[in-house]
């Protein structure tokens, strides 16, 4: 069964402080809601993807309590939540896409949603995304681990710090146009460069920030979608693949291979190539990690990441625009949410309703990852 | 200190991993199962030599962990010699590292827990010569 997107809702990223677990995941329900032209009663699943509420606030069963708060609870329909790191997002639109395409269920949510700003040691928590015992116990924290990738790219490749910075000036800039998002305001590449490091040869600038946030899609059957929408917007593939979880077991650093295996697979299901895609989503938790996905998702061969930014083509109005949300660099990285939040992002651009940052494309593509490429999930759409 | 450290102590601080006879792969830390080989594996316990090379490295500015004392310290993965990679901390002047340069494994403090004063101890590793 063919899978189409039918509505799309995105709550504020950043810290927002006014607002509670509940308030920001409703706020994303109901946009998507009244964006599918949906009473309520027609969803028959929720998949909901968070890393940590039980860490983040306290609260676990979420599945529950967001089936609860979204108004659905005398539907008794089954709520799942998912983890996989900051992949969770990812993952839940995964396990959504499969309950339609396996005709289970006609209308589903796919939902993301994580508040980190209510505890103080929110990026240790995200930590927990790499190998606490053999990783983070040994002084490796997600920064170092992205540091000692990136050292090992520009060592052997070439890549530079303003190649890094370049990634950290592109995003912010598109997020300018972005009203959600996060940051919104450009900053030079000298910015960048004069930031102090956070785990060497990364800086500050060349981190994405941690917040809250909620994004939700609807995905209907091809055979409903048209009873919601004009426009829906295909899903031609949603694939997932694992690896190590730790960094030494890996064998090149530079290379994530759960995202090298997940896209080939996308691609072959979409029968499409990597350069039939117009618009791309990835997972920049860090600017090495965009440099190294425009190689992992064979946009350029392995090493030449560093030339796509160089040279403009992934910039808004380059041939392969790439994170035109502001990414999660600018547009910020609410953790499980970031998964679904790219896949809103695809779909406004697809529909032609992503506003000032709207580029011109048919074709489109979300890479999530968790962790440093412990899981990866790649979602291709189409108009 | 937590259990889950406790438990695995032995193999911090004596640098214990695994080798599988049917492959004859190392692998630190230690596993229960060969990936290469899984079922037909036959994993046994090894002690490593403690001598490798440093493939990677950074200086850490910004870390969130409570039990490290002085900012900044350096981490590396490191290939050893029997083949295996390990992250751990590299105890020297960050300014002086090589990738491919010698080190060696140490027993040594790694910082305290600033709630309970717990002292941790693992595995540091420090150039050669
Ligand atoms: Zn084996």
């Amino acid at each position: 069964m063919r899978v189409a997107v039918i509505g799309v809702g995105c709550s504020k990223f950043g810290e927002l402080w006014e607002m509670g677990f509940r308030d920001i995941m409703i706020s994303a329900g109901v946009e998507a809601l009244e964006d599918a032209n949906l009473e309520g009663k027609e969803i028959e699943a929720i998949y909901v993807g968070n890393m940590s509420a039980g860490r983040y606030v306290g609260q676990e069963h979420i599945a529950s309590l967001i089936a609860d708060y979204s108004g659905l609870a005398d539907l008794h329909i089954p709520c799942v939540r998912v983890e996989a790191g900051d992949a969770s997002g990812g993952v839940a639109l995964r396990q959504a896409y499969m309950a339609v395409a396996s005709g289970m269920h006609d209308v589903v949510i796919a939902a993301g949603a994580e508040k980190v700003t209510d505890v103080p040691n929110a990026v240790e928590i995200l930590s927990s995304c790499a190998d606490v015992e053999w990783e983070v116990f040994n002084g490796a924290n997600l920064p170092a681990l992205y540091a000692m990738i990136a050292r090992m790219h520009m060592r052997r490749y070439g890549t530079k710090e303003e190649d890094l910075a370049m990634v950290s000036v592109k995003n912010h800039k598109n997020a300018t146009l972005n009203p959600k998002a996060m940051f919104r305001r450009e900053i030079d590449l000298e910015t960048a460069l004069n930031s102090p490091y956070v785990a060497e040869p990364l800086r500050l600038f060349d981190c994405s920030p941690i917040c809250d946030g909620a994004s939700v899609v609807i995905l209907a059957s091809e055979d409903v979608a048209r009873k919601y929408t004009d426009t829906p917007i295909y899903i031609e593939a949603c694939t997932q693949a694992s690896d190590y979880l730790a960094l030494q077991s890996r064998r090149d650093i530079t290379t994530m291979d759960s995202v090298v295996q997940a896209s080939r697979k996308a691609y072959k299901i979409a029968g499409i190539d990597p350069k039939d895609v117009d618009v791309v989503e990835v997972h920049d938790s860090f600017t090495i990690a965009e440099i190294i996905a425009y190689e992992d998702l064979g946009f350029v061969e392995k090493g030449r990441g560093a030339e796509l930014v160089r040279e403009g083509v992934t910039m808004l109005d380059g041939e392969i625009p790439v994170n035109p949300s502001g990414g999660l660099k600018a547009f910020g990285h609410a953790v499980g949410a970031t998964g679904i939040r790219q896949a809103v992002e695809i779909v406004l651009q697809l529909r032609g309703d992503a506003g000032k940052r709207q580029v011109d494309a048919e074709m489109g593509l979300s890479l999530n990852v968790g962790g440093t490429g412990g899981t990866a999930v790649v979602t291709v759409f189409s108009r | 200190m937590l259990p889950k450290f406790w438990r695995k102590i032995r193999f911090r601080y004596g640098l214990i991993g695994s080798y599988c006879e049917n492959c004859g792969n190392y692998y630190y830390p230690p596993r229960n199962l060969c990936p290469r080989c899984r079922r037909k594996g036959k994993v046994k316990e090894v002690q490593f030599s403690g001598y490798g090379r440093v493939l990677s490295w950074s200086v850490v500015h910004d870390a969130v962990e409570n039990f490290w004392i002085s900012k900044p310290y350096v981490v590396a993965l490191i290939e050893l010699d029997e083949g295996a990679r390990i992250i751990a901390p590299l105890d020297c002047n960050p300014r002086e590292i090589e990738e491919g340069m010698r080190v060696r494994a140490v027993f040594r403090k790694f910082g305290e827990d600033g709630e309970e004063g717990i002292i941790h101890y693992g595995t540091k590793f420090v150039p050669i010569g």
